[in-house]
């Protein structure tokens, strides 16, 4: 009988605790809970308040060591393929061509001084692939290829998610296509390697979004 | 007070122009209203906003200021839905269960006076009828259950069948123990009983020494009663999908919604009639400052009982989002072996306080 009662007792004042807990909740609902990190001394005394994030409008940075999108700065490329060979889930495609001698100047060098050698017509990233591993930016030469902080880069389209970094219009590709042919007639003996290159066409313009 | 009580709701009957009782209606349509809009508006958003205060999160806040007009664009979706009834279903018990599960929760509040003169019906026999009316709601449970023709709804009602018969006896007798201190089972005249220039210490939860005993034994069993957590087994999501609604779609889940909180804001109302006065005021007249005779009048008690329901309302809610759901076996337990007998007390007490010491 007297476990009857003590039972009772128990059940009174373990629901009398529980309301308590889930009525200061209540009353906390006012703040916001603090943003300290796991590193913070005051993180485990900030447990009262909101937490709820309201995406679209708020949004906690993503850290400045994380990947995230990937992103080709083009103008440092030198179309070195290094990248592509990386890749573990081949994400990413390239076409170059090579770059005839009296447009070496054109081409233009990288912002640390090395002299491109290829157009890139193509270089297209398919981030739908991209699974942000970062080896492609770990042998990248000329550390042109990184991954920024943007985060939200969801689409309707799968084809959306392909990005387009190459440095050449359709025309333009064409045109410095036949230029190296002509070059190549022109030179004494042929080269070792001629640049074959069979596909007639890269696929999609230049441009695309920004990193 | 007494004479002109239903001074309002007589003028209202009266009112019949064309010989068509057109006053008559608009008296039977006052608490419709008011159960429409709490029950759409204020019942489903307050509860998704308070479970999600007590859950650290923001709640609906995406239509509206505040997402004020979640519950709204949630009845818009749920006006189209289709209406489905599955191929297997007893056509007639399935459509009409939502039906009289409706009914059962709103027939009570014919007797419930929301103000001295605001009343659908003043029975003398009010008490005793917005208890019985309500056992109305397990025949449209079982009906909604059984012609389901699904196992879980079938568990749902057969649960939450027992469960609300075995809940209406310590219920019935706590509220007993409140007829007993008034004398009477008419709504209104429970309610007169406690009203006075002292306001609040009229009202026989402190009248009475042990009279927290059969409030508090009412309250835990009518949250049994409309199915509320932590009672909620007939509906329990994790073992019973959505119990005796299970294969309710549209409008017809609407208005088991609507039910829902019908009975939840009728039985908060009758625990503050019975225990709390009703649309008594509860502020006391303190010399000069006659406070009690301010704040009484047909809008004021009209305000009052709201505000009492409301404040139910809100401690069912608290009590939803705090406690765990009860076991089968526990719930039982807590009725027949822990309420019933502290009801029986509780009742005697009543009658030895109301018979020698008052």
């Amino acid at each position: 009988m007297s476990e009857y009662f003590r039972d009772i007792a128990s059940g009174v004042t373990t629901v009398l605790t529980g309301m308590g807990i889930t009525l200061r909740h209540f009353f906390n609902a006012v703040k916001r809970k603090g943003d300290a990190g796991i590193d913070d001394d005051n993180y485990f005394r900030q447990v009262d308040g909101l937490v709820t994030l309201q995406y679209p409008r708020e949004v906690i940075p993503t850290p400045e060591i994380g990947r995230y999108r990937l992103y080709n700065d083009i103008d440092d490329c030198i179309g070195c393929s290094q990248c592509v060979r990386a890749c573990p889930v081949e994400c990413i495609e390239i076409e170059t061509i090579k770059v005839t001698k009296d447009d070496l100047a054109v081409c233009g060098k990288t912002s640390d001084g090395q002299q491109k050698r290829f157009w890139i017509p193509v270089f297209d990233i398919d981030l739908a692939k991209c699974m942000t591993c970062g080896i492609c930016s770990s042998v990248c030469p000329t550390d042109c290829l990184y991954h920024t902080q943007v985060s939200d880069f969801s689409e309707f389209s799968r084809e959306n998610m392909i990005y387009h970094f190459g440095n050449l219009t359709k025309l333009e590709a064409e045109a410095k296509r036949k230029k190296l042919e002509e070059e190549k007639k022109a030179a004494p003996k042929p080269k070792p390697k001629p640049k074959p290159k069979p596909k007639p066409v890269p696929k999609a313009a230049p441009g695309g979004a920004e990193g | 007070m007494s004479t002109s009580l239903n001074a309002w709701s007589d003028a209202l009957s009266g009112f019949s122009p064309a010989g068509l009782p057109l006053g008559l209606l608009i008296i039977a349509a006052i608490p419709l209203v008011f159960i429409a809009l709490y029950a759409l508006t204020y019942g489903v958003y307050g509860e998704r906003k308070i479970s999600a205060f007590m859950q650290d999160r923001l709640g609906p806040m995406e239509v509206g200021k505040w997402g004020i007009l979640q519950t709204l664009a949630d009845i818009l979706k749920l006006l189209q839905k289709e209406d489905i009834v599955n191929k297997e279903a007893d056509k007639f018990l399935f459509v009409i269960g939502p039906g009289v599960l409706f009914v059962g929760a709103f027939l009570a509040f014919a007797v419930l006076p929301f103000g001295p003169a605001f009343i659908g019906a003043d029975l003398n026999v009010g008490l005793f009828y917005a208890i019985g009316i309500v056992a109305l709601e397990v025949v449209g449970i079982l009906a909604a259950g059984w012609g389901s023709n699904n196992k879980w709804a079938l568990y749902g009602a057969i649960r939450s069948v027992a469960q609300i018969v075995s809940y209406e006896i310590p219920a019935a007798i706590a509220i007993l123990c409140g007829a007993m201190m008034a004398g009477t089972l008419g709504m209104q005249q429970i309610i007169l009983q406690q009203q006075g220039e002292y306001g609040f210490l009229h009202y026989f939860l402190f009248q009475n020494p042990i009279a927290w005993l059969p409030f508090l034994i009412y309250f835990i069993s009518s949250l049994a009663e409309t199915n509320r957590a932590p009672f909620d087994i007939p509906e329990a999501e994790s073992e019973l999908v959505a119990g005796y609604f299970t294969e309710y779609t549209g409008m017809k889940f609407a208005v088991i919604f609507l039910a829902e909180y019908g009975s939840m804001f009728m039985v908060s109302a009758i625990i503050s009639i019975v225990f709390l006065g009703g649309w008594a005021s509860p502020l006391p007249n303190i010399g000069a400052l006659a406070l009690n005779d301010w704040t009484s009048g047909p809008l004021w008690g009209a305000f009052w009982i709201v505000m009492k329901g409301f404040f139910f309302i809100f401690i069912q809610m608290w009590l939803r989002w705090t406690l765990p759901r009860l076991r089968v076996d526990q719930l039982m337990h807590l009725c027949w072996k822990v309420l019933t007998p502290f009801a029986f007390v509780a009742f005697v007490l009543t009658a030895v306080w109301e018979i020698y010491v008052k």
